[in-house]
């Protein structure tokens, strides 16, 4: 579930706010957002997808709220990784979207007798 | 009683993911004065933009094969002429997405048979619709149908979850398109799938068929959403003992995985993932490693325990019956696209997942887009009405209900793999009991306001779906498709 807004990096573009699909996300005017409905999260990482300056982090554990080390997670590129290897942003150039690879993966799946045609 | 906000359209489209974005597309394109609303935002919502999907993106010439070779393992309840309507209109609208999405080119033609990454596809989609003039409300989720005099849809009304407050479309005609509904499994991106479009058409006189194949299941981590078929192709499967599990490809790879989860704790290891799959699974699905690292784990080397995670009827197949083509339901001016609506015609007994359920997508939103405009030209102005119910008006007096916990019930009796993946007569008996008991609780006190209209709402429509699902699993004695009846001796036989 969404864990961290890191305010420092927010620019309070309130982009969160607008795409979270459960509206987990309070708007603070001037302000970075607030997590005002953690329970609501869906654990869809999109709203790290959409945010330009990697300010939010979303720990995987999609039942339980966990304690989150914020300074062993800004030491990370976790924050950054979806909407890096997404190629959104500045990563447009450097991770282009090769999504189209998927049926060559599913083939060398079937050659191992894994996947039936 | 007036709302915060009024307006007025010839068709309104409720949801706002694949279905509802192909439907309000189509309909602004045939001329129609069109509104979205959707629960969440247009563009992330809906289990499309978290994932990605392959369409079944035929040619002509190969059509008529494709849909023998697909409906020989149907378990026979599909009709070819539907299948060939699917393939034909999304052979046709498929490439209004080329400017869009960067298809890979080959042969100098967009090879639109290759898998479409779900945000950018949805991000898309909504510019598409807004570009065509659509009216977009973001977080105006929907909670009831509007009805005039002679039974006919013309309209809905729900609250602004954002801006506060209520809504009102008054409109011609009206295309559901609110999605399947996983039982709040974490089956990535479908938290919002709680069947509300369902309840709302079922309120107004719409029916539901092939309710029973609701039970399909995806592999992901224990702790994770990640739900995904491919990767996991690559593991290798071991019990808690260290066992190495043999599974065989297929549907029947599930039915083995599902069997050995009840006995206790299973692993995986992606161990056989060829090293340039590693290389590139960053940029070819770019949040599967997410929560793997950070829990500090490779999936190629280090063992991680799994579930499966249930896909109600968004991999199964249930939902509103529609009529051919128009997927007009039985209630006049009211129409179902996307997984809202039953695909047993389109793909039979067995799951949608795969390229069918998005090109059923294109396809229905398609057509309940065009025919929506075309129904709201001969709609006459008359009063409407609200007709919700369940978790809206309760039939007794209001009180508190305790929605987490109803919600936890319906999570257990919809997705336990004794309850739901393996079926028999006791088990469904019991799980039905237990559903009509808190259907009798939420019916007869359950209600809310703001935020809370929407919880009461998601709470009443996902046990009323648990209830609609339990009666059809009933009925169908047998086992067919997905549908595993373990009390069929047929099921026995075929298992031994």
């Amino acid at each position: 579930m969404i864990e961290l807004v890191l305010a420092d990096r927010c620019i309070a573009c309130d982009k969160c706010v607008q795409v979270c699909p459960s509206d987990v996300f309070d708007a603070v005017p001037d302000s970075a957002p607030v997590i005002a409905r953690q329970s609501d999260c869906q654990t869809c990482f999109l709203c790290e997808l959409y945010c330009p300056v990697d300010a939010l982090f979303v720990d995987p554990d999609c039942r339980t709220p966990v304690d989150v080390d914020e300074t062993a997670v800004r030491a990370t590129d976790w924050p950054a990784q979806y909407r890096r290897d997404s190629g959104w942003g500045r990563a447009r150039r450097t991770h282009p979207n090769e999504s189209w690879r998927m049926s060559d993966i599913f083939a060398a799946a079937r050659a191992l007798g894994q996947e039936t045609p | 009683m007036t709302a915060d906000l009024e307006l007025t359209a010839d068709v309104l489209v409720v949801g706002g993911g694949l279905a509802a974005t192909w439907t309000a597309l189509a309909a602004a394109q045939a001329g129609g004065d069109v509104v979205l609303v959707d629960k969440g935002y247009c563009g992330t919502s809906g289990v499309t933009a978290t994932a990605g999907v392959t369409h079944w993106f035929v040619p002509p010439d190969r059509h008529e094969q494709a849909v023998a070779d697909r409906h020989a393992h149907a378990g026979g309840l599909a009709d070819p002429e539907q299948a060939l309507r699917v393939l034909r209109t999304t052979w046709d609208r498929l490439p209004t997405l080329d400017k869009y999405y960067p298809f890979p080119v080959r042969d100098g033609e967009p090879d639109r048979t290759s898998n479409v990454r779900g945000p950018e596809y949805l991000r898309a989609m909504r510019g598409l619709v807004h570009r065509a003039g659509v009216r977009i409300l973001d977080h105006h989720p929907a909670l009831e149908l509007l009805l005039r005099p002679d039974g006919s849809a013309g309209g809905a009304a729900g609250v602004r979850r954002q801006a506060g407050g209520s809504w009102r479309v008054r409109a011609g005609a009206v295309v559901l398109a609110t999605g399947g509904t996983a039982f709040r499994s974490h089956l990535l991106g479908s938290r919002g799938n709680t069947g509300d479009g369902h309840l709302m058409a079922v309120e107004a006189g719409a029916r539901l068929s092939g309710m029973e194949f609701s039970n399909y299941y995806t592999l992901a981590p224990a702790f994770s959403t990640m739900a995904r078929s491919m990767s996991y192709l690559f593991g290798t499967y071991t019990d808690a003992d260290g066992r190495v599990l043999e599974l065989p490809s297929g549907p029947a790879r599930n039915r083995v995985l599902g069997a050995a989860l009840l006995r206790g704790p299973v692993f995986t290891t992606l161990d056989r993932a060829p090293e340039w799959v590693r290389r590139k699974m960053p940029v070819v699905q770019p949040n599967f490693l997410l929560p793997f690292t950070r829990r500090g784990l490779d999936p190629y080397k280090d063992r991680f325990e799994v579930t499966l995670l249930g896909e109600g009827t968004i991999r199964g197949v249930g939902g509103l019956t529609v009529s051919a083509p128009d997927c007009a339901t039985d209630v006049p001016g009211l129409f179902a696209a996307g997984d809202v609506a039953g695909r047993v015609p389109v793909v039979g007994a067995i799951s949608g997942g795969g390229s069918p359920n998005s090109a059923w997508a294109v396809s229905s939103g398609t057509w309940a887009g065009r025919a929506a405009v075309r129904h709201a030209r001969s709609a006459t102005r008359a009063p409407v009405r609200p007709v919700g119910r369940a978790g809206i008006r309760p039939g007794g007096r209001p009180a508190t209900v305790d929605t987490t916990a109803v919600v936890d019930v319906v999570r257990e009796e919809l997705n336990a793999y004794d309850k739901n993946m393996f079926r028999d007569e006791p088990g469904l008996r019991a799980s039905l009991s237990t559903l009509d008991s808190l259907w009798t609780v939420v019916e007869g006190s359950l209600t809310g306001t703001g935020r809370d209209a929407v919880t009461a709402r998601e709470t009443a429509s996902l046990v009323a779906m648990g209830r609609w699902i339990k009666t059809a699993a009933l009925r169908r004695p047998e086992t067919r498709g997905m549908h595993w009846r373990t009390d069929d001796p047929a099921w026995q036989e075929a298992v031994a």
